[in-house]
């Protein structure tokens, strides 16, 4: 038996806006997702050139040496729109809050060996201004790109990069006890400490870079690739012995950030690369010139997480990286 | 450093202020291995100058992760009520089918802007050295993505059923009055970040949102168009941020250096006579075509602009900042432009992607009220002209291409406020050639950057040019048909009047109102 609900059907004269027939069909309804991202910047008739970059158009393919035919072709395997985009954030925030509350509550900082606090203050903390360049870079990208589905990815990218910098924050904060004491310090390292200058060099050369898709390999696939296993990962799985477990729950969204985040950068990385061998010869030569530059800038931070193993973390790093973009379809040459 | 010596695990309590400074602050640095103004090579663009971006004062004070939670808990509120609009074919309970005209002013001219907006702001997101001013226009770049994708969520049910909705973004690029919105985004996102930020954070969404929002929104609401009031109202507080973007950033840049003040008052001087032609085409939807109507436009210009504008340069006056040129030539207007704007689009209906009809008798005694000083005077004969050329069947439309205005790109369609029978017409010449303009306002605008505006590309001259043809289609020699396909407008389904409209016939055939209309054309 089920119960029947009579409902006055109305034929719609169309299934979808003209741009989303085009792409994916007019015999069909469209999905939100589909409807929602593509083919919605301004493309034609610009009135005027912009004081900021006047040999250009507002919006222009030529921000960038890699060519599409379809600068829409960026799908994103993880179909966020808006609303999928902050309803997925709000349950990874939500998870985080509950391990956040709990550390604190039960004063679970207080078990960490000093070993551990003096880890999260060297290694993980000054990270925290690096993530808010990621954030600045992935700005860029959103701004000057082609096309509004990368534009799209870009933007949650940019939040998504304040956010983890926040909880970075909140971990000093947890240590200090709500000083901010161990910021102030660890922006002292970020700027003045011979183990984490190159990378601060590094990062302010991404900051000036003018090629969004040169920035977008730089930070989203090498500096990021490299940075997580060297430096998040050895809090993911638990500093030595007492209260490890503790620091894995409270850099555990960044663990599952970065998951996700791959998935979107993958596939940016795999249609530009389908799209011409000029592409793939550009994205190699772009991964192999940041990725020499990444590995001298980490060099002395992985002398200093030695005891954490930090040669062979940024050796496998590296090595990873290469089986990755072979994958997607170039290579680091 | 001693680690002992900061632990202190038993923390005070931390204020949402202090939580917010102390996760947000600190996260920029000055730069030493880059300069500084390659890093934000922006700033020098415009001779405005600060000294101290620690001084912006946050004014949400929103960490990332209370944003994902209250922006989550709205998302799930609004989708929620367009399933059920969707389910139930909501569309149906509109006021009459006529209303939908509206939703395509608003579909093909605002939505797009709103795209612009959502770029623009990740420019300032990226531009501003200081976190707390990157971080502001950072979470209105995505907000405003937000505006666009539920804006088209919301009305993707009425794409489904009325015709003029379905290609939105191609005709924002190309269809003759759509230049007036486009041109007015195009314009600020062209500008330098200041002026960027005061043209559409100040101008447009302090002093201007509420006269652009609230026609459409309350429109909706009167109209019983369910999915559009509800994103209008899980905008509010959207909105509610980004108008106080826009206040502590004008003052936060009159604060930082006297010599900013005289730069600020020119934007604002442009900014608001930029706005306000674009407000033409609200004050004839607000006018002319809700089915219920909200208010008339005098009234809102009077409340929006006059009274909360006033006050609001009341205090901006201790900066030394005054009202913004020609504000008194808006409020005497405001007894002309909603019926001159209509009756512009009357004429020149075939080229419209919305439909348009003659008011009722009904409609004209509302008009006669709101406008006792010049509707039964100037306006009423003319449309009753125009009913009695449609009941001897010689319905008239204006054959001729209108003369654009150079800076807001509006036809010269109105008259000297002194003089309701003289068309409004200004000229500059500039490197040998003439310029035309609407107004004193346009007419000043142009000739503070020439070199600007004589790049605009204005629609009718384009179309005489020959250059209005379908990518990869043969022209078909009679430009208006040509360009009537260029602007992806399919004539005698998205044109011309409501009456004898598809949409007109598919709406009495689905609320049973004409027994005998066959079935429609789709």
């Amino acid at each position: 038996m089920s119960v029947e609900i009579r409902v006055a059907s109305i034929d719609p004269i169309r299934q979808t806006f003209a741009r989303t027939a085009r792409r994916f069909g007019a015999d069909k309804p469209a999905s939100r997702y589909q409807e929602a991202s593509f083919d919605l910047q301004p493309r034609d008739n610009f009135h005027y050139r912009p004081v900021w970059d006047p040999q250009r158009d507002i919006y222009d393919r030529r921000r960038t040496a890699i060519e599409m035919r379809d600068w829409d072709d960026f799908r994103d395997p993880r179909q966020y729109y808006y609303a999928t985009y902050v309803l997925n954030r709000a349950r990874m925030q939500e998870a985080a809050e509950k391990s956040f509350e709990f550390v604190d509550k039960h004063g679970l900082m207080a078990t960490l060996s000093a070993a551990q606090v003096q880890d999260i203050e060297t290694l993980l903390l000054p990270l925290r201004h690096l993530e808010w360049a990621a954030n600045l870079n992935n700005c860029f990208i959103s701004a000057y790109c082609f096309g509004s589905p990368m534009a799209q990815g870009a933007i949650y990218t940019t939040t998504d990069r304040l956010g983890i910098a926040q909880y970075l924050s909140r971990i000093g904060l947890l240590l200090d006890g709500n000083s901010g004491q161990s910021l102030t310090d660890a922006k002292a390292r970020w700027l003045d400490d011979p183990a984490w200058q190159p990378l601060r060099r590094l990062t302010e050369r991404s900051l000036v870079q003018k090629d969004w898709f040169e920035l977008f390999v730089a930070q989203n696939l090498v500096l990021d690739s490299l940075i997580h296993p060297l430096l998040y990962a050895p809090f993911h799985s638990g500093v030595g012995d007492t209260g490890g477990a503790y620091l894995a729950m409270l850099t555990e969204f960044i663990k599952d950030w970065s998951a996700d985040n791959q998935k979107w950068v993958d596939a940016c990385l795999k249609i530009a690369t389908a799209e011409s061998p000029a592409n793939r010869a550009r994205l190699s030569a772009w991964t192999a010139e940041w990725k020499a530059l990444a590995l001298d800038a980490l060099a002395p931070l992985a002398q200093r997480a030695a005891h954490l193993d930090g040669p062979e973390r940024l050796a496998a790093a590296a090595r990873a990286l290469d089986q990755r973009i072979a994958k997607l379809g170039f290579e680091a040459a | 450093m001693n680690t002992q010596d900061t632990r202190r695990p038993a923390g005070k309590k931390l204020s949402l202020k202090e939580k917010y400074a102390q996760m947000t602050r600190g996260l920029g640095w000055d730069t030493s291995y880059e300069p500084m103004d390659q890093v934000f090579d922006q700033l020098g663009l415009e001779g405005i100058k600060i000294h101290d971006w620690d001084k912006w004062e946050d004014p949400f004070r929103l960490t990332m992760d209370a944003y994902w939670k209250y922006q989550a808990e709205k998302e799930r509120k609004l989708y929620a009520v367009l399933d059920a609009f969707q389910q139930n074919n909501g569309h149906l309970n509109i006021s009459d089918a006529r209303y939908v005209n509206t939703l395509k002013l608003f579909f093909t001219g605002i939505t797009p802007a709103e795209y612009n907006a959502h770029r623009l702001f990740a420019m300032l997101g990226r531009q501003f050295p200081g976190p707390g001013a990157a971080i502001a226009c950072q979470m209105q770049a995505v907000d405003e993505l937000r505006h666009v994708q539920t804006q088209i969520h919301s009305i993707s049910q009425y794409n489904k059923y009325f015709n003029g909705l379905h290609d939105h973004t191609v005709m924002n690029d190309r269809l003759w009055y759509l230049s007036v919105p486009k041109s007015f985004f195009e314009d600020a996102i062209s500008s330098g970040p200041f002026e960027q930020i005061i043209a559409i954070s100040f101008a447009l969404e302090y002093l201007l949102t509420n006269l652009v929002f609230m026609p459409f929104m309350s429109g909706a609401a009167y109209n019983g168009d369910m999915a559009t009031v509800t994103f209008g109202f899980s905008s509010q507080s959207d909105e509610a941020r980004h108008m106080t973007l826009g206040l502590e950033c004008i003052k936060f840049v009159l604060e930082q250096d006297p010599g900013n003040a005289a730069i600020i008052q020119r934007y604002l001087d442009k900014w608001f006579w930029r706005g306000y032609k674009v407000l033409g085409l609200v004050s004839m939807m607000l006018d002319y075509m809700l089915p219920k109507k909200v208010m008339s436009w005098k009234e809102a210009w009077d409340i929006y602009f006059v009274q909360n504008g006033g006050s609001l340069f009341n205090d901006l006056s201790r900066y030394g900042l005054s009202m913004p040129k020609y504000w008194e030539q808006s409020v005497a207007e405001a007894e002309h432009l909603s019926h001159q704007t209509w009756n512009a689009f009357y004429n020149f209906s075939g080229a419209a992607a919305f439909h348009v009809w003659l008011p009722s008798d009904e409609d004209m005694a509302w008009l006669a009220e709101k406008y006792p000083n010049t509707f039964d005077q100037h306006y009423r004969p003319r449309i009753e002209h125009y009913r009695k050329l449609q009941a001897e069947g010689k319905r008239y439309y204006n054959p001729s291409l209108p003369m654009l205005c150079q800076t807001c790109q509006t036809p010269l369609i109105f008259t000297e406020m002194d003089d309701p029978t003289r068309t409004s017409h200004r000229q500059l010449e500039h490197d040998g050639d003439t310029y035309h303009f609407c107004s004193d306002g346009c007419r000043d605008i142009f000739a503070e950057q020439p070199d600007k505006y004589v790049s605009a590309w204005l629609p009718a001259h384009q179309i005489l040019q020959g250059n209005c043809v379908e990518p990869g289609t043969e022209a078909a020699g009679d430009p208006g048909a040509d360009a009537l396909r260029y602007f992806h407008v399919v004539a005698g389904q998205d044109n011309l009047d409501y009456e004898g409209s598809p949409d007109e016939a598919n709406w009495r055939r689905w609320k049973g109102l004409d027994k005998t209309t066959p079935a429609a054309a789709a």
